[in-house]
Parts: structure tokens; sequence; C-alpha cells
């Protein structure tokens, strides 16, 4: 279902620029785009590669020292405050925080299976089997929210096209984040405060 | 403040190896371990990274930006807001690689120290693929009434997107 979506999202980015190319007589430049743009992605790639792989190799350690472990124990109290219909000793908690701490640390691919995790716990609390409990939804704003400290990709982007100050970006970043975190708890808190 | 967007990295690296050092595990080993984990999931994403960039650069490259520019560029003029961004921000909640590839395209042509290259910068660093997730997260326990879910996450995606502007215009 995710995947079709954004599958109709790159078809439609193709044809609107294919179609309005023929029609404005632009087409040689298409023609052009076409033959150049996969050397494009793996300059992209070339360029995100190094600090990713870098990245990982560091927050590795974080992982196996249990430095991660301790970091979202730490999410945890304040967390059940915002999740207040699921138990205190619910393992739906522990991902929560996991999923929190790699969204943070930019670590993207273990925040997807913590948050799946996540979900599947809160399926087995959910009276209703086939509606999104208000918890769901709670985990889902904080994470699509959520703050990145350490926004890898970005930051490799920015040293690769000659960034002056590669990081300078970092904490408006992350004051952005807040802001919309916050701006979307209160929304939620509201609207579940009205449901009752 | 700006010093303190420098600080945060090093300071992570150190607090993480110390850690690591304190509970004797073998930080070196562990970190050829992760890295080899990263480098498999930079492969694993190379594909979406051609497609979207393959996709992004028809739609750039036709002008039919351009053509929407100008229809619309009195009202952005007026409230600040380089026009260059609009697909960028329309792409993210879809697809991170999608917004990757324009943020790309924008460094390429402005520079990532211009003001559309920050913007594009924070933009990227604010908001996450939020209809996207809630597709893939909800889909995978067979949930199919989401109720409000999508519109509290545009919401804040929203709220996400004019703090970025604001910020870029108070903090350079």
């Amino acid at each position: 279902m995710a995947t079709k979506m954004v599958g109709f999202v790159w078809a439609f980015l193709i044809i609107i620029g294919i179609i309005y190319a023929l029609l404005s007589g632009n087409i040689s430049a298409i023609n052009d785009s076409i033959l150049t743009n996969a050397n494009k992605a793996l300059e992209l790639f070339l360029n995100i590669l190094p600090i990713i792989v870098l990245w990982t190799g560091i927050l590795k350690i974080a992982e196996g020292s249990g430095l991660l472990d301790k970091f979202s124990s730490l999410l945890k109290p304040g967390l059940s405050k915002l999740f207040p219909s699921v138990p205190k000793d619910n393992k739906a908690l522990g991902y929560i925080s996991s999923n929190i701490v790699a969204n943070m640390l930019g670590l993207g691919s273990a925040a997807t299976p913590a948050g799946l995790k996540a979900m599947q716990e809160l399926q087995t609390i959910n009276h209703k089997k086939d509606e999104a409990s208000a918890a769901m939804i709670t985990f889902l704003v904080l994470n699509t929210a959520g703050v990145t400290i350490i926004p890898t990709t970005i930051l490799a982007l920015r040293i690769a096209y000659n960034s002056s100050s590669p990081s300078i970006i970092i904490i408006p970043a992350i004051l952005a984040t807040a802001s919309s975190s916050i701006a979307g708890l209160t929304l939620d808190y509201y609207i579940r405060k009205r449901n009752k | 403040m700006n010093i303190i967007s420098k600080i945060i990295l090093p300071v992570i690296v150190l607090v993480i190896i110390i850690y690591g050092l304190y509970k004797r595990v073998n930080i070196y080993e562990l970190f050829l371990r992760g890295a080899k984990e990263g480098l498999k999931t930079s492969f694993n994403i190379f594909p979406a990274i051609v497609a979207m960039i393959f996709a992004t650069n028809i739609f750039l490259d036709s002008g039919f930006l351009l053509f929407v520019i100008n229809i619309v560029k009195k009202f952005f003029d007026s409230v600040l807001i380089p026009l260059e961004i609009i697909p960028m921000a329309l792409l993210r909640p879809i697809s991170g690689t999608a917004s990757l590839a324009i943020m790309n395209d924008i460094f390429a042509s402005f520079g990532p120290d211009s003001f559309i290259g920050r913007l594009a910068s924070i933009l990227q660093g604010c908001t996450d693929t939020t209809i996207y997730v809630i597709a893939l997260y909800f889909s995978s326990i067979k949930i199919s009434k989401t109720k409000y879910a999508i519109w509290v996450g545009l919401f804040a995606d929203f709220v996400g997107i004019t703090m970025a502007i604001i910020l870029t215009n108070l903090f350079f």
C-alpha cells in the first residue's frame, strides 16, 4: 500500500514532466535529462554513502555498549504520560522509545523495525482491530514529527557541495522539528479529549 | 547558537566512544560491524535513489514548475518563500528520497550556503515522510480506518515547514 502510493507520485512526476515538455517544445531537455540523470543518482549516492557507513559504525558502538538502551529507558517515564491508555509495563513503550532514539540519531534503518513492533504491540491492546487507536495515532505523530539531531545525509550533501559550514543547520532544524512535534501532539491531545 | 550546531556531533561521538570503553566492549569491532551494515543499507536504497532522481529531474527539467511559478509568483514573493522550495515541501511527506533529490538539485543550482540551500536542508531535516510512514505502519497491522492520523501528521509537518522558513530568516 505504501510503496504503491509512492509509485503514483513517481508516475505523476514523470508523466507531467514529459507531457508538459512535449507541449511546450522543450522535449530535447527531457531527452538529455533521461540520459544523464542516472549518473546524477550515482553521484548523489557516492556523496552520501561514506557518511552513512561511518555513522552506522559509530552508532553500532552505542548499541553494543547499551548506550542506546539506556537512552531510551530515560525516555520511558515521560512516554507513559503521553500514552495513558498503554499499561506502564507494556512492551510497546520500549519499542516506541527505541524508535524515537533511532530517529533522533539519524538511524532510519533501525527506527522502522522498532516502529513496526510498537504498532504490533499497540494492536494487541486495541479494541477495534480494523480501526486506529488513539495511542497509535499519538505514536505516529511522535514518529513522523520526530526530532533528528544528526541528519547525516543532509550533512554529507552539504559537504559534497563545498558548504563553508555544513553543520550550521542543525540547531534551526532541531528547533523547527521540536515545534512541529509540540504542535502535532497538542492537536492530538485536543482531539483525544474531545472524542472522550 | 551557531556554535552549538558545531559542537553536537563531536560531543555525541565522544560520549559514545567513552561509554563503549567504560563498558569494555570491543569498540573497533562494533564499528566495523555497524559500518558493514550501513554499507548494505546504502546499497539497498540505491535503486530508490536512481528512481527518484530520474522522476524529479524529468519534472524539474520540463519547465512545468516555471509555468506554475509564474502564476503564483506574486503571492509567494509577498510572504518571502522561495518558490523552488515548494515541490520539495510537497514531496517530503511522501518520499524522503524524492525530496533529497530535489535538495541535491537546489544545492547544485544555488549552493548549500544560499538562503534556499539552508532552507532546503532544514526542511529535509525537520519533517519526515509522514504519509508514507502512516501508510506503512497501519498496513503492517491491517488497519484500514486511520481516523484523524493523517491530518494531525500533516498539521505537524505544516508547522515544521512554516517554522523552517521563519527560522532560516532569523538565523541567516
